[in-house]
Formats: structure tokens, sequence, C-alpha cells
């Protein structure tokens, strides 16, 4: 590692020749501002989100709710037992007990039957309707960013370069996922494959999902989009979509925050607020040396 | 400068301090500025301005709720809010079959009216297989038959200055210290006009039960649940909601709720 060849770059000219590492303008002002919009919104909308959940904490399969038939495929809620009330979410007809976080929870002695612990709703305490004035007010901020973003990633070239598939990503994938599971970056200015498939998957795929199983969820819109719960399976499907794209995007925020742990913390946290990123120098054994910055 | 490499346990303990901070961020640091009135509350509160103006921009007037067929009606009409009204009026109308019951339409018209039942059912009708969204989440398949709004209002003969419809109820949905508060709500007449937007007092292809409002409700299609009052007894055509109730047009909007109810 200490005998590779050194890399000085371009927008870093002053750097010295024996500093292995180099400060690289990575991400654009667009690119910031827009994840941090993200975050925030996302963050409140999850937490909105799961409030409004708790108002009918049941999930159905089709165009309606059964009541009088069954196509409930989760649902969390609360039972009385022989030692007292306790927590339960039920998938696909498995029950788990979840006494403490999911059904039955609270200060000790004061426990509630809520789906969602209060912890994670905004507000803490059942509110439907404040619920929805958050949850509303941050979907236009996100759809908004969403497409600033489409914009000035087009625009600035962010899309083409740094998000766009190519053949190469397929053939580095296995060394990739290594890379990852071994908790071992080699910093670069270009994404790599699992981060464009992340990225991507999160910016086309889920919340592109997220904003039209929402709007399919609008009495008002279908009549505007008829044809969106008709694609989606009905509208309380749209909604079971919903639910599940969340939970997808929780997991990737989880992943998301390991691997900034794992990967420098402070140069990633440098990189999203500045700008600037310090890569690693290109390694020889490194078959992807050329994609290196 | 050395290569950072960060060791597995490093890892471990700062992503569990990282998990750790999540959870105790909590969420009622949020509560006290969100109570309806407190300015947070009211900034955000424009976002549903423009979430309506955006679905009248884009459904416009005649724009259709997707309906649906007989083999759609898989289960009773699920009942909401109140299902049994405890109010002397109602249940002494109850006991004589609706008899006595009239639908006043007042306020901004040329000509107030008090219909019987009869005289509403010999009206031109119209029957439709729609979906109810309630704003908890969950939806249910009914055939609806009523009288359209519209031909009511067309019969009364709004003014010019009229902007709203407002619903007034036989239940009591809460009491006040000021006393019981009767379930009421308002459309504005853009709604009110809409084809599919009836006066029902059939469900099913049977009387409206009194579960569902008998012996009429609203149905306003594009909208949500709480946006369809049931046991309706007035009709009254203003120019402004401010004055009545907490002045948001509606039970639940004065509790919280957006008063369109579109999303």
């Amino acid at each position: 590692m200490e005998s590779v060849a050194r890399s000085q770059s371009a927008a870093d000219p002053g750097a010295s020749a024996s500093n292995d590492k180099t400060l690289i303008y990575r991400q654009s002002r667009w690119t910031r501002l827009t994840h941090w919009l993200w975050a925030i919104s996302l963050f409140f909308m999850l937490l909105s989100g799961l409030q409004i959940f708790n108002a009918r904490p049941q999930l159905y399969i089709g165009k309606e709710s059964g009541f009088d038939y069954n196509n409930t495929i989760f649902a969390i809620g609360a039972e009385n037992t022989d030692t007292g009330p306790r927590g339960y979410t039920e998938i696909f007809g498995r029950r788990f007990d979840t006494t403490g976080v999911l059904g039955w929870s609270g200060p000790a002695g004061q426990e509630t039957s809520r789906a969602f612990p209060s912890w994670a709703t905004i507000p803490s305490y059942y509110d439907l309707g404040t619920a929805r004035v958050i949850h509303f007010f941050f979907a236009w901020i996100l759809t908004t960013t969403l497409i600033v973003w489409l914009v000035a990633s087009t625009v600035n070239g962010h899309l083409r370069r740094d998000l766009a598939p190519r053949l190469d990503d397929l053939k580095r994938l296995p060394q990739d996922i290594i890379a990852h599971a071994r908790l071992k970056f080699h910093h670069t200015r270009e994404y790599n494959t699992l981060q464009k498939m992340a990225y991507g998957g999160v910016l086309f795929v889920l919340l592109p999902l997220m904003i039209i199983t929402g709007l399919a969820m609008s009495p008002s819109m279908n009549s505007v989009l008829p044809f969106l719960n008709d694609l989606l399976g009905g509208r309380q499907t749209a909604r079971t979509i919903h639910f599940t794209v969340m939970v997808l995007l929780v997991a990737f925020f989880i992943v998301h925050i390991l691997m900034i742990l794992a990967a420098g913390p402070i140069n990633e946290l440098r990189s999203i607020i500045t700008g600037w990123y310090r890569t690693d120098p290109p390694a020889q054994d490194d078959k992807n040396v050329e994609r290196s910055a | 400068m050395a290569k950072f490499q960060i060791s597995r346990r490093k890892f471990l303990t700062g992503a569990s301090l990282g998990a750790s901070g999540i959870m105790l961020s909590g969420c009622d640091a949020f509560d006290s500025q969100l109570s309806v009135g407190s300015s947070l509350r009211s900034f955000l509160e424009n976002a549903n301005g423009l979430t309506y103006r955006t679905q009248r921009l884009l459904a416009g007037r005649d724009a259709l709720a997707p309906e649906f067929t007989e083999a759609d009606i898989r289960q009773p009409q699920r009942p909401n809010g109140v299902t049994a009204p405890d109010d002397d009026t109602y249940k002494g109308l109850l006991a004589n079959n609706f008899a006595d019951w009239r639908l006043e339409v007042s306020g901004l018209v040329e000509k107030p009216l008090s219909l019987t039942r009869e005289q509403l059912q010999n009206m031109p009708s119209r029957t439709q297989i729609t979906r109810h969204d309630c704003v908890e989440g969950w939806s249910c398949i009914a055939k609806w038959t009523g009288t359209p709004l519209s031909l009511v209002l067309d019969q009364a003969v709004v003014k010019p200055q009229a902007r709203y419809v407002m619903f007034h109820c036989l239940d009591t949905i809460d009491r006040s210290l000021s006393g019981d508060i009767k379930y009421y709500g308002s459309i504005d007449l853009i709604d009110a006009r809409h084809p599919q937007t009836i006066l029902a007092y059939g469900l099913n292809g049977k009387p409206l039960p009194v579960e569902n409002g008998a012996p009429l409700r609203v149905r306003v299609e594009r909208q949500l649940g709480y946006k369809m009052p049931k046991y309706l007894y007035k009709i009254e055509l203003v120019d402004g909601f401010a004055t009545v109730g907490g002045g948001r047009g509606g039970y639940w909007e004065d509790n919280g709720y957006d008063w369109y109810g579109g999303i």
C-alpha cells in the first residue's frame, strides 16, 4: 500500500507529492443541498407516516379492506393474555410477540395499545390530523427536491458520469461485494457498483414508487389518474406497497449510515457538506485502477 | 498519512452509538408546537392549501371517481364515527320511521326548501358503486343511491354570493363545556355540483341503515369519509364558515383535519 504510485488531483495542485491521499471536489452543491433536504423530509415523513399507520395498523391486498373476509397480510395489535396485555405483530398469518415495541408500549406501568411506539411517531401522542399536516408538507418538499435534483443532475452530468450503470460495473460487482463484506473500501471519486445500485434504486425506484403509491391512495387523484390503482392492484395494495417501500427506505438508511461509519465518517460527511473528498491512491493490484480519480 | 482503516470493534461501537442516538432523539420534542392555531402548525398547514389547489386544478369540475361492479361488493359497508345516535330528536324521528323528518335547505338561497323523504326519492336518482376511503386508511366498496345534490340546489336557487354548502347533522359527535357538538361539515359548490355528489338514502339496494347515516347522508366521492356527513337534516348555503363551530369548516377540521380531505 505504501509503494503505490502517487496521485495528484488537478483540483488540488498544491498537494505535496509525498501525500498519498488527495482531496477532490466530489459532490456538487446540487447533490449536497438535495441530499440534506431529502434527509430532513424523509425523517419527518417516516415518523408522521408511522403515526398515520397507527390509525389503521393493518395492511391489505386488493381494492378494499376485508372486514367480512380476510385480505389482511400484516397487522400490529394488542391482546389480553393470562399474564396481562401483550403486543403482537402478524405477518402473513404468522404471529410474533412484540410487546414493548409494537402493539403494546409505553413507560413502565403506563403502557398503551398503539402500533408503533410513541418514540417513533410525530406527534408522540395519537394525533392523525397533525401527522397528516406534517406528512403532506414534507411530501411537497421531497417531491420538489427530487425534481430539482433530476434536472440539476442531468444538466451538470452527475447522472451520466456517476450514476449511469456501465458494463464495467457488472464485472466488478463480485469484488465490490467482497470489499463491502470486509468493510474495506477503496476511496475513489466514482461510486462503486453497490453504491450505484443503492442510490439509483432509492432515487429512481423507491422514491418515485413512494410518490405514485401516495397519489394512488388519494380519492381526488383517483379521479385524475384512475388507471393508477388498476396498475398497482387496488388502493389497499397501493397502501401496502407504500408501507413496504418505507421499510426498504429505512433499511437503506441503516446500511447507508453503517457504510459511512465503516468508510470513514469524517471524510464522508465532509464530502456531503463541503463537496471535498479525500481519495485513496490508485492501488496497483486493483483491476479498476483506471476508474480511480 | 496512514490510510484510514476502522477496526471491526470500532465500527460496531460507533454503529451502536449512532443507533442509540437516533432512538434517544425521541419525537415528543415537536409535540408542544403542533396544536391547532400554533404558528408552526399554521405554517405547515399552508401545504394543505397548495394540495387543495393542485387537486382542484388537476381534477377540475367533472372528473369522476372510479366506479366498480356488483362483483366488487363483497361485504356490508363498514360504519364509522357515530353509529347509533343517542339524541332524543333523532330517536323520536327513527321511532316514526322518519315520517316527520325533513331536509331543510336554507341560507343563501332564493327558495328555502323543506323536503320529505318521499319528495327526495321522487326526484331523479343516481346509483353508483364507489369506494369509501376513510382518513384512517381503510377502504370499503358499496352501492349508493340518492338524489344528486345539484338538483336540490337548483330547486332552491342558490344566490350568487354563496360559496359553500354546510351540512348540519342530528348526531352528537362530542361534548364540550358549552354543550353537545353535533356533527357538521362543508364542501364548496364545485364539489356540491359534481355529478357523483348525491344525498344518499339507499345502500346496496336497501334503505340506508342507521349505522350508515339514515335517513340521509352525503356522498362526495372524490374526498375522504369525514367529508360525507351522516344523519343529515339541514343544508345551509353560506359565503364562509369562520363563524360556525371552530371556524375551520367542520367537526373534524376543527380538530385538526384538513378542510378539503382529497388525499
